[in-house]
């Protein structure tokens, strides 16, 4: 199997022809330097992604808190993952890192908060 | 009136830098004012993450970026006042404010660091034809009613402007519930980072259009939708027979960035016409003895590491101007913008005064391919080349910089050369003109 990938490494963005043999990248092509092959590696065989979003919280001065998942989280992941958190409410104070859910979907990275919001 | 050795306008991550440089180079009394409701500025409606890499070698979210530097604000005891509006600053450096609490203010600072940053434009700065309904907002107006208020902009997006913010807010919305239909980009490329057109566009995707642009607004009350065609590569204009409508409740404009420069214009300071923002020199230091200046007010930053580093070149010189009024002379070295490139900052360099080792930052005007950007000193008719560096990719939305010593700059110019005076040297960045440019 073919696909055509584009490298984020840098702004160079290298359009990347990747073969895919038996699970396992064969060839990448079309690469200018070695983090292409890396790239080409994680984003077809088990790619990831960091997701930011928000949570509610009472009894501070905005409406929402900021978190983010405390490492990246399988890419097919990522809307399931907002949607729960849609759900969640938390209440002020909240610390920077303080964890507001543990082992988000069963991924063993945390939900964690990026903001100091102090109680009003 | 009040009085403060060092003032400091606006606490984005330009003022926040900057104050805790000042202070750490011994400046105590300072103030920061920000007309928020809390310090930060724009990072904070900036969830996402990516920002960091280079300053702290992390990465964090908006909001992380700016905690690190308001605790160390806070832990200085640094005062700062909120809900504050600067109204007006004298070329003597006197403050108006305004705020709820204590009304109309006076303070008096014997240096003052215009850190304001800049605003978005808006569909009166691209002139959109058609009705004026509502659903029209720039993108970080809706960044911050959906990552801080709460509130979601509309159902059915259509974003113009493939810049970072535009991206960002594309990828947004989706996770949000909203239908992003499409980005449109009136330039051949995006100014964004590659890795935000794969993970915010491809990730869902979300259509690019380059070479596009909106000619039409539709809806009485409402965003009922727009027309959309695609421009002459080479004018810019819409081409008639590639009109096409799309239905759609929510416009957003990622169209561009002004620095918010008002008040660096009330004090007197000189202008750079192609920056918008504050002519300075390798202390960061206007045109207004005693005015400093960083960040997004100066020029347009791409990357936050950026304007941290350019700020603590204004706290530290600010400083260093309360603590000392001795003044050396120094020639006067104007920076020039040569062959593909847009601009330089700073814009006055000062060989025997500057610090060990300055940043120049710059913009490219089109997309180069791996060329070299050559650095000359000299008078217009005897350039000296100081330095080459070679890069595999330049592009306008990306800033380049360039460090220089000290004395790499000296070794290209005579020293007993007149103080003071400007001799008309100039150091000139260009690109080398020799081998050919590919475009994409």
């Amino acid at each position: 199997m073919n696909r055509e990938i584009i490298c984020i490494n840098c702004p160079l963005g290298c359009r990347l022809e990747v073969t895919i043999e038996e699970g396992k990248v064969a060839k990448v092509t079309g690469n200018t330097c070695g983090k292409g092959v890396e790239y080409a590696q994680t984003e077809c065989l088990n790619p990831t992604r960091t997701v930011t979003t928000t949570v509610s919280i009472k009894n501070t001065l905005y409406a929402l808190l900021p978190v983010r998942t405390s490492k990246p989280i399988p890419k097919d992941l990522v809307t399931k993952c907002v949607q729960y958190l849609r759900r969640i409410e938390v209440k002020a104070p909240v610390r920077t890192g303080e964890i507001i859910v543990e082992n988000i979907l069963g991924t063993e990275a945390d939900i964690i908060a990026t903001k100091n919001l102090e109680a009003l | 009136m009040v009085g403060y050795d060092i003032v400091v306008i606006g606490s984005g991550p330009a003022g926040l830098a900057a104050a805790a440089s000042a202070y750490k180079e011994g400046v105590k009394s300072i103030l920061i004012i920000e007309r928020d409701r809390e310090l930060g500025g724009i990072l904070q409606q900036c969830i996402h993450n990516g920002f960091g890499l280079f300053y702290f070698t992390q990465d964090l979210t908006g909001p992380e970026y700016a905690t690190r530097f308001i605790e160390k604000v806070k832990e200085n005891g640094i005062s700062y006042k909120l809900n504050t509006m600067v109204l007006d600053i004298t070329s003597e450096r006197k403050i108006i404010a305004i705020n709820k609490e204590e009304g109309l203010l006076e303070i008096q600072a014997k240096a003052v660091i215009l850190a304001m940053g800049c605003r978005e434009r808006t569909r009166g700065s691209i002139n959109i034809s058609g009705t004026r309904p509502a659903g029209i907002f720039t993108a970080g107006m809706a960044q911050r009613f959906v990552n801080m208020e709460g509130y979601m902009p509309g159902k059915e997006v259509v974003i113009l402007g493939s810049g970072d913010i535009g991206l960002i807010m594309a990828r947004r919305l989706t996770l949000e519930g909203a239908n992003v239909k499409m980005v449109l980009e009136l330039l051949p490329y995006s100014s964004g980072l590659t890795r935000n057109i794969v993970q915010c566009l491809q990730d869902y995707n979300i259509p690019l259009y380059f070479n596009h642009t909106i000619t039409k607004i539709y809806g009485r009350d409402r965003v009922t939708g727009i027309s959309f065609a695609e421009v002459d590569i080479k004018d810019k204009r819409p081409i008639a027979e590639t009109e096409k409508e799309v239905a759609c409740d929510t416009l957003l404009l990622a169209v561009g960035l002004i620095p918010e420069n008002e008040l660096s214009k009330k004090a007197g300071i000189e202008i750079d016409p192609i920056t918008n923002g504050p002519v300075v020199n390798d202390r960061m230091e206007t045109s207004v003895e005693g005015i400093f200046a960083s960040g997004n007010v100066v020029h347009v930053h791409d990357l936050v590491d950026n304007v941290s580093k350019e700020s603590e070149v204004a706290g530290r010189n600010a400083a260093k101007y309360v603590l000392s009024h001795k003044k050396f002379p120094s020639i006067k070295v104007k920076t020039v913008a040569g062959h593909g490139v847009l601009y330089v900052v700073p814009q006055i360099i000062h060989p025997q005064k500057m610090e060990e080792e300055i940043t120049l930052y710059l913009r490219v005007k089109d997309i180069f391919k791996d060329q070299r950007l050559m650095i000359t000193i000299g008078t217009e008719q005897n350039p000296k080349p100081i330095h080459s560096i070679k890069r595999l990719i330049m592009a306008p939305g990306e800033m380049q910089s360039i460090n220089l010593k000290r004395e790499q700059i000296l070794k290209g110019i005579h020293v007993n050369d007149a103080a003071g005076i400007d001799t008309g040297l100039k150091l000139t960045v260009y690109i080398e003109a020799k081998g050919e440019r590919k475009d994409e």
